[in-house]
Order: structure tokens, then sequence, then C-alpha cells
């Protein structure tokens, strides 16, 4: 008998925690130094996409172009400039926020 | 967010920005043919990838302690085996079981869970991430933290030039159980560490991947220099990609002219030290080390 009984929390059943990324910490507000994609430089050439630890960053479609180019999910990025030291075509630019 | 990229380990850890083991975590699951189950050791890893009431992980997880998640990660394969024998899981469903492990956690204290679960036959992967040190907690040296480094627990002075052991060749104590596949890569060298995570899911019973995985905050290099750096450490033989498979050693890449290993050790604060002119014999022996270890190994693959 405790005097928690009738009382119903919010944990989650069994201690199992789902996925939600609503919950997500937004990390982009670490950031003080902002990467800025170059279009007419990014050759869409990938390196960059698998060395960012926080996987912000996607091919996409960019205007018309041809070939998809770097893009970077704000939301997340926490600017530690890996993109811009790894791209060969010196495409990414950190700048101040 | 890339979903693709993080199907299994998504976006919003805390880990430091710089940090080298995501892409690991990430490029090795994505490898998996079939479901994964992670365990994780305590360290950085466990720490910052789930922070209550979030979780990065969209793989079932299972965090237990520092000493034992290989012996975690046992009881799950044995667990999902009997269900099989029993019916209760369909024969054709595979699973794969993966466990994620710091030095800290693989090295020195989860060595007796690892070297039981390796001598059991259970079919896993161990992938351990080695940022040598005890880094979630500050930077203690750990059997893995290369010499003459310093650290909080061997720290610089008028009579030390850091840490004053070698460290351990784990890859020697994994091979010893004469598993069927041993790897050592490197964070910088994604392809290759794909090719071996691949490998690694094919191969049936026990699996070991040795990860070279710097950390920008208590190696002290800027954040954007984590795959620089670790690059320089292949370069200069620090840390040599082989393969251990049947007992045969293949080494994956070599250069005629390795880098003088200075120019690894010049890229961080905790090497800083050896660049005066008292301690140019310490420098003088981790060159000579590292000569020897890569001709040994050379020796071993012939």
């Amino acid at each position: 008998m405790t005097q928690y009984e009738n009382q119903k929390f919010e944990f989650e059943e069994g201690a199992v925690i789902k996925h939600d990324l609503d919950k997500a910490p937004k990390t982009g507000d670490w950031r003080y130094m902002t990467p800025k994609v170059d279009k007419d430089k990014c050759s869409g050439c990938s390196t960059c996409v698998s060395y960012c630890p926080e996987a912000a960053i996607e091919l996409k479609k960019y205007k018309d172009e041809q070939k998809d180019k770097a893009d970077i999910d704000y939301d997340f990025c926490k600017g530690c400039g890996v993109c811009s030291a790894v791209c060969p075509m010196k495409a990414i630019m950190m700048e101040k926020n | 967010m890339n979903k693709e990229l993080a199907k299994n380990f998504a976006s919003g850890h805390s880990a430091c920005a710089g940090c080298a083991f995501p892409s690991i975590v990430r490029t090795i699951l994505n490898e998996s043919p079939d479901p994964v189950v992670v365990a994780n050791a305590t360290g950085c890893l466990e720490v910052t990838s789930t922070l209550y009431p979030y979780t990065a992980w969209k793989v079932p997880y299972i965090h237990n302690a520092f000493e034992n998640a290989s012996a975690t990660i046992s009881g799950v394969e044995r667990a999902y085996k009997a269900l099989k024998k029993k019916g209760k899981i369909a024969k054709d469903k595979k699973i794969k079981f993966v466990v994620f492990g710091g030095d800290g956690g693989t090295y020195d204290i989860g060595l007796q869970s690892l070297s039981g679960a390796l001598e059991r036959g259970h079919d896993f992967l161990y992938v351990v991430y080695d940022n040598g040190g005890y880094m979630n907690t500050g930077n203690q040296r750990s059997s893995a933290t290369p010499y003459g480094a310093n650290t909080e627990t061997t720290p610089v002075g008028k009579n030390s030039f850091g840490k004053m052991d070698t460290r351990k060749n784990l890859m020697e104590i994994v091979n010893a159980h004469r598993i069927q596949y041993a790897a050592q890569g490197n964070v910088a060298y994604l392809n290759d560490l794909k090719k071996k995570a691949k490998k690694a899911f094919e191969t049936p019973g026990p699996t070991f991947l040795s990860v070279f995985s710097p950390c920008t905050n208590n190696w002290k290099f800027p954040t954007s220099q984590y795959v620089n750096i670790a690059k320089l450490a292949t370069e200069t033989n620090f840390w040599p990609l082989y393969e251990i498979e049947n007992g045969k050693h293949k080494i994956n890449w070599a250069t005629e002219k390795p880098k003088k290993v200075e120019e690894f050790l010049q890229t961080q604060g905790r090497f800083k030290h050896l660049f005066s002119e008292k301690n140019k014999p310490v420098l003088e022996q981790i060159q000579k080390m590292v000569d020897e270890e890569w001709q040994r190994l050379v020796n071993l693959t012939d």
C-alpha cells in the first residue's frame, strides 16, 4: 500500500522508450559557425554526407540542374565544420552566425 | 535529416560537435541485411544517444552496465535461438546482434565478458570505437591510450611525459580466441569499413571490429578535423588497416613511403609536450614502436 496507489504516472510502460524525433533536442542551437553550401561549386560527390556526425546533409535537387547538390538541415547541424574540411571542391564555407 | 543514412541511428543525439562515432555506428548498422538488436557498453555513445525522454536509436537497444555488454548480447542471442526452436520466431526470420563499446568498456572493464562471449561462440558482431581513453568522464587513461599521451591520470610534469606504458594489442587477444573474422578499421576510410562490416555480418559466429575514432574534445584538436587526423593515423602506420580471416592476416592499406609519426602527433594537443627539446627521445621511441609494430604485422601476413 503506497500513497501513490491510485495515481497515474506518465512513464512509458516497461521502461521501453520509443524513438520519436519530435522529442529530440534540436541540436542546431549549439551552432556558432554555420556551413553554407556554394551550390555552383558543389559537384554532388556526397563525400560530406557520410562523415556528418548528425546525418544533417542530404543530396537534393537544386533548381533545374541535373546533379543533386548538398543540402544542410539546420535543425540538427551543430556547426562542427567536418563537411567543410572534407569537401574536395571547397564548396562549403563556414560563416559566423 | 538524411532519413536514409539515419535509418538506424538518428540525429538529435548530444555527441560533441565533430565527434567521430556517429559515422561509425551508421556505416556499420546500415550494412546489416537483417534487422539488428544493439547492446551498448557504458560510454560516450550510450550517454549521448539516450537522453530521456529521447532516444536516437531506431533499433531495439539495450544498455546494461559497463562490464557486461557482451554478456547481455549473449543472453539475447540465446533467447532468439531458443524461441526459434520453440517456433515462436519464424524459422526464416534472421536477426543480427551487434555490440558497441568504447575502448574503456572493451579493453579494460568489459574484457572478461567479451572473452566469454567469443569463447562461447555466440553469433554476434562486437564493435569497439577506440578513442584511447575514458573520454566521457574527462580523459582518464585506459589501456588503449597511446604511449606519451597527456591525460588526466597521466599528467605531464617535471618527471613525466604523459602515459609511460604501451597500449594493449586487443586484436591479438581477440585473435587468440580463434574467431573467424576480426578486423581493424578507421572512420576516415568508410568504404573499407563498409566492406569489413558486410563481411562480419556474413560470417557466422562471433566477429570483431576495432575502429579508430578521434575525440575532438580530449585529444584537443578543432572540431572540423576528425577525418583528417584519422587519415593521418593510417598514413603514418600508427593505425594500420588489416583483417584476420580464419587466422590469416591481410593488410588492407599500405604505402611505400609512410609519413613520419610526428605528422600525426602534432595535430593534437595531448602530444604537444613531446615537441620540446627534453622529450625528443620519447618522440624517437614512439617512431621506433610504430615501425616495430608495422614490421611485426607485415611478418604475420607472410
